[in-house]
């Protein structure tokens, strides 16, 4: 997902735990929300911090594909919307920071950390925007599997982390909505476009399954985050509802999943289908993507070219309180 | 230098003449540009009317561990609610 295999230490048995851990996982078992000047054991803090550092960060790099579009989009309408959604994921990176720096985190520090390759962000954003269509592939497909999972971690333990998600579903769908739209015009249009969406779905279909990460049934480390609420799903859940919803999305369109081996399964009540490959997926991890170079340029770019003026605008505000404070 | 920006909460009133209500957070230099930034990130479907903003840092907030001291004086007055009092049905509406 946006936050992929996210390492998680701690992973006690109950009779390892001291009194405070035990108590802490009672709070948590009674569905109590942990708040940031609550005790919390050190083993949740640091993961938290990589999960929804991580989860930031694919919100800020998720606006570099889709920003490639911007100056290039079909119509003044398309450009105002895709600028609008832009902007929310912009917004959706600041709530998400926001909650991390509850923990003791600062913003500063979770930034450097991506830049100096500390911490991660979501493969999928290591894919191009080669074509408009693929901006409807991304709103449909790639903010469609981040619905599936931000939706239940709403109800997630971390309070912070919990109303940040609240917040962002909220804007989620509209994301999602803008998308298919961009599909359905494209869907409808010439044979030509018709192809260009074909083919957008074709790239984005295995990345999009990949956001989910691999298997993670037999996971000690998903084991502590679902003991800890701040993972709900296993990774095989989420990816399996995520191709029952949009199957019958892409039939709507007329396109076809690029997967031959796709079939309904009456038994299960859910369509069997290919897995990705995951040695494409642990290669982008390790930097080796289409883009993962770009995308780390871009955001050393405006971090080093924006210092000037984070430090300026701080000088100019610290002027002025000293003339303030002098009257 | 160090050059990371305050951080600062965020309180916006709705439509409906309601409290300021807590939203969230952001780092700005100033009173002003966070008033600017809490637009733009808190407000952009319509979500309010009115925005205050307060650094971080001069929030004093209870302690979780004095949450018993603090509240439970209250768990012993029932008698402050209305629920407490037995009217007879015959006085009619109360």
């Amino acid at each position: 997902m946006y936050a992929q295999m996210v390492t998680s230490e701690g992973g006690k048995a109950r009779d390892e735990m001291t009194p405070e851990e035990c108590a802490f996982q009672d709070r948590i078992d009674r569905g109590e929300r942990i708040e940031p000047k609550d005790w919390m054991p050190e083993g949740y803090r640091k993961t938290l911090i990589r999960q929804i550092g991580q989860h930031a960060h694919s919100e800020v790099v998720g606006q570099l594909p889709e920003g490639n579009w911007i100056t290039r989009a079909p119509t003044l309408e398309r450009k105002q919307i895709l600028l609008a959604k832009v902007q929310d994921e912009a917004g959706h990176g600041l709530y998400l920071y926001s909650a991390a720096e509850t923990l003791g985190v600062s913003r500063d520090e979770l930034t450097e950390m991506l830049l100096a390759g500390k911490m991660k962000y979501s493969s999928i954003f290591n894919y191009p925007t080669l074509t408009w269509a693929d901006i409807g592939a991304v709103g449909w497909l790639v903010d469609g599997a981040a619905i599936m999972n931000q939706v239940p971690l709403q109800r997630t333990s971390y309070g912070p982390y919990a109303r940040a998600m609240v917040r962002i579903c909220k804007e989620e769908s509209f994301h999602q909505r803008q998308g298919y739209s961009i599909m359905m015009t494209m869907a409808r249009g010439t044979a030509d476009q018709k192809a260009m969406a074909q083919d957008a779905l074709n790239r984005f279909w295995y990345p999009s399954l990949m956001m989910f990460g691999p298997s993670d049934k037999d996971s000690v480390h998903s084991a502590q985050s679902m003991a800890w609420k701040i993972k709900i799903n296993t990774n095989d859940e989420l990816r399996q509802k995520f191709v029952d919803q949009t199957v019958p999305q892409a039939r709507f369109l007329g396109l076809e999943i690029p997967d031959p081996d796709l079939v309904w399964n009456e038994e299960k009540g859910g369509y069997d289908f290919s897995q990705p490959d995951w040695s494409e997926f642990y290669e982008v991890l390790k930097g080796n993507g289409p883009c993962n170079a770009e995308r780390m340029e871009a955001r050393i770019e405006a971090w080093e070219d924006g210092a000037w003026v984070r430090e300026g605008l701080m000088a100019h505000a610290e002027k002025r309180a000293a003339a303030h404070a002098a009257e | 230098m160090s050059s990371e920006w305050p951080l600062w909460e965020v309180f916006i009133r709705g439509q409906h003449g309601l409290n300021h209500r807590h939203v969230g957070s952001l780092h700005a230099p100033s009173a002003e540009m966070a008033i600017q930034n809490a637009r733009d990130v808190y407000t952009r479907r319509n979500e309010g009317v009115s925005i205050w903003v307060v650094r971080s840092n001069d929030i004093t907030a209870s302690a979780p561990s004095d949450k018993g001291p603090l509240f439970e004086p209250s768990n012993a007055k029932v008698y402050r609610h209305p629920t407490f009092f037995d009217i007879p049905d015959d006085v009619g509406h109360m």
